[in-house]
C-alpha cells in the first residue's frame, strides 16, 4: 500500500563537510555522473553514506507501511458482506504482506538486517505511513481505502519504479503491477453500493469518503516549502516529483472519479484553477498530520501493539523452525 | 544477496534470523529461470513454499529455484571494467561485422 512523508525525519548529518580523500571525491563524482545520465545503482556499487541511509530509511518505512497497512483491513476480513468480497480482501491483504517482503529484501541489500528494521519499528524509531493510524469503522471504509488510499499510494509509487537504486526500483515495478487491482476493486465496491445500494448504504459510502479524504491527501507529505530533504532526494533520483505536484495530480483525478461515483468530497474550496491547470483546494490541517505522525493518532498505540504482539507470539515458531532445520541438516547416526 | 556492509555483523540478534535465500522463477516452460528476489526461510522446503507464496501469487511461475544467498559467488563490481570491457572492441564476434553481397546476405 504505501509510503508517505518519508522525507519527514530530521535531516541527518551526512558528513558532507568532513574532509574527504581524493579517492572518495573521485568516487562521488563517478556516482553523481551515473545518476545524471539516468543510470542505476546496484547493491554492491559504491554509494555515498547519506544516500545509503536515506534509502534504508525510506525503503524500510515503506515496508513497515505495507505490514502495518494489513491491520485496518484485516479487521474486515471476517465481516465482509459476501464470499466474493472476502476472497478479494484476503487477496489484497496477502499482496500487502508480499509487498512488505519485497521491500524488506530491497532494504537488506543496503546492509541492514531484517531484525534491525523490525526492531526499529517496534521501538518507535521507524515510522510507517500515518494513514494506517485511522480506524476502519464501516464496510465502506474498505472500498474507500482502495479508491483513495491505494490511489494516492499508486500516484506516489509509480515514479519510484524509476528510482536510481535498482533493487528498490525492481521491487516497485512488481508492487505497482499488483497495486492497480487494489484501487480498482475498491472503486468498484463503492460503485456497487452507490448504484444498487439502499439510502443507508449510500450514506455509509459518503461518510467513509468524508473521513478518508483529508488523511489521503496528507499522504503526499508536507508542502514543498516544508520538505527539507526533497531537494537532495530529487538530486539523487530517489524522488522524481514533488509532494505538491503529486498531490495536485491526485486531486484532479479524484474529483472526476467522485463524480462517477456520485459522492461529494468534503472540501468546499475545491475549484478548477485555469492558470495552474489544477484544482485549488482548502487548507490542509498539518497540525493533525504531525500529531498523528508523532504518535497521537486514533490508532497508533493499537497498531504498534498488534505488531509487537504478533512478533512476540511468533518467537517460539521462529526458534523451533531453526532448531528443526539444524537437526535435519546434522549427519544422521548410523543404525547399528 | 550477501552484503559487504559490516552492519549485520555487529547486531546481536542476527544469529537468530532465518537465513536469506535467492529466488529464481521460470515463468513458463521453454524459458530460463530468472532471479526475482529473495526471502528468509528456516530450511529448503520452507524456502520453496514461501517463494511460491511471495513471488507467484498470479501464476507468474511454473517452477521455482531457491538457493542460499551465502552460497552465491559473484564477480566484484570493482572489477567490472577489467572483466567486461575487453569484449568491447571485438566486434568481429558479431555476424553484422561481415559485409556480404545482397544475394547471400541472409546467411
Amino acid at each position: 500500500m504505501y509510503t508517505q512523508a518519508m522525507d519527514t525525519a530530521p535531516k541527518e548529518d551526512d558528513g558532507r563537510k568532513a574532509v574527504r580523500s581524493a579517492e572518495q571525491m573521485q568516487l562521488e563524482a563517478q556516482f553523481d555522473a551515473r545518476i545524471d545520465e539516468g543510470g542505476f545503482i546496484e547493491a554492491k556499487d559504491w554509494m555515498p553514506e547519506h544516500y545509503r541511509k536515506t534509502l534504508v530509511r525510506q525503503i524500510s518505512q515503506h515496508a513497515h507501511s505495507e505490514i502495518v497497512g494489513m491491520l485496518p483491513e484485516g479487521n474486515w476480513i471476517t465481516r465482509a458482506p459476501t464470499l466474493k468480497r472476502k476472497a478479494i480482501l484476503l487477496a489484497k491483504v496477502q499482496d500487502e504482506a508480499g509487498h512488505g517482503l519485497y521491500l524488506y529484501s530491497a532494504a537488506e541489500t543496503l546492509g541492514t538486517s531484517r531484525d534491525q528494521m523490525v526492531d526499529a519499528l517496534h521501538t518507535g524509531r521507524a515510522k510507517y505511513s500515518s494513514i494506517f493510524n485511522y480506524p476502519t469503522l464501516t464496510w465502506a471504509d474498505m472500498g474507500t481505502i482502495g479508491w483513495l488510499v491505494d490511489g494516492a499510494a499508486i500516484m506516489n509509487q509509480v515514479p519510484i519504479c524509476r528510482c536510481s537504486y535498482a533493487p528498490y526500483a525492481r521491487a516497485m515495478i512488481r508492487i505497482c503491477r499488483e497495486e492497480s487491482f487494489h484501487q480498482r476493486q475498491g472503486f468498484e465496491a463503492l460503485l456497487v453500493m452507490m448504484q444498487q445500494g439502499t439510502e443507508a448504504q449510500k450514506a455509509m459510502v459518503q461518510d467513509a469518503v468524508d473521513r478518508w479524504w483529508w488523511p489521503s491527501i496528507m499522504m503526499f507529505g508536507p508542502p514543498d516549502d516544508q520538505s527539507p530533504n526533497s531537494a537532495q532526494s530529487m538530486r539523487w533520483g530517489i524522488k522524481r516529483f514533488s509532494n505538491d505536484d503529486l498531490r495536485a495530480k491526485f486531486i484532479d483525478a479524484a474529483i472526476e472519479q467522485a463524480k462517477v461515483l456520485g459522492v461529494t468530497l468534503p472540501d468546499p474550496e475545491l475549484k478548477w484553477n485555469e492558470e495552474r491547470q489544477h484544482h485549488d483546494h482548502g487548507a490542509i490541517d498539518w497540525s493533525e498530520f504531525w500529531r498523528v505522525v508523532g504518535g497521537d493518532g486514533p490508532c497508533n498505540r493499537e497498531r504498534l501493539a498488534a505488531r509487537v504482539g504478533a512478533w512476540e507470539d511468533g518467537a517460539w515458531v521462529r526458534e523451533a523452525a531453526l532448531v528443526h532445520a539444524a537437526r535435519r541438516a546434522a549427519p544422521q547416526p548410523i543404525a547399528a | 544477496m550477501s552484503n559487504p556492509n559490516p552492519a549485520n555483523a555487529t547486531h546481536p540478534d542476527t544469529s537468530a534470523e532465518w537465513p536469506l535465500w535467492e529466488v529464481f522463477v521460470r515463468s513458463r516452460s521453454g524459458l530460463d529461470h530468472k532471479h526475482c528476489g529473495s526471502l528468509h526461510a528456516a530450511d529448503p522446503k520452507m524456502a520453496v513454499q514461501m517463494a511460491r507464496d511471495v513471488y507467484t501469487r498470479r501464476q507468474e511461475g511454473t517452477s521455482v529455484w531457491v538457493v542460499r544467498s551465502d552460497q552465491i559467488v559473484a564477480s566484484d563490481p570493482a572489477d567490472k571494467s577489467m572483466y567486461f570491457d575487453p569484449m568491447e572492441d571485438k566486434v568481429y564476434r558479431h555476424p553484422t561485422f561481415y559485409k556480404l553481397p545482397g544475394s547471400v546476405d541472409h546467411m
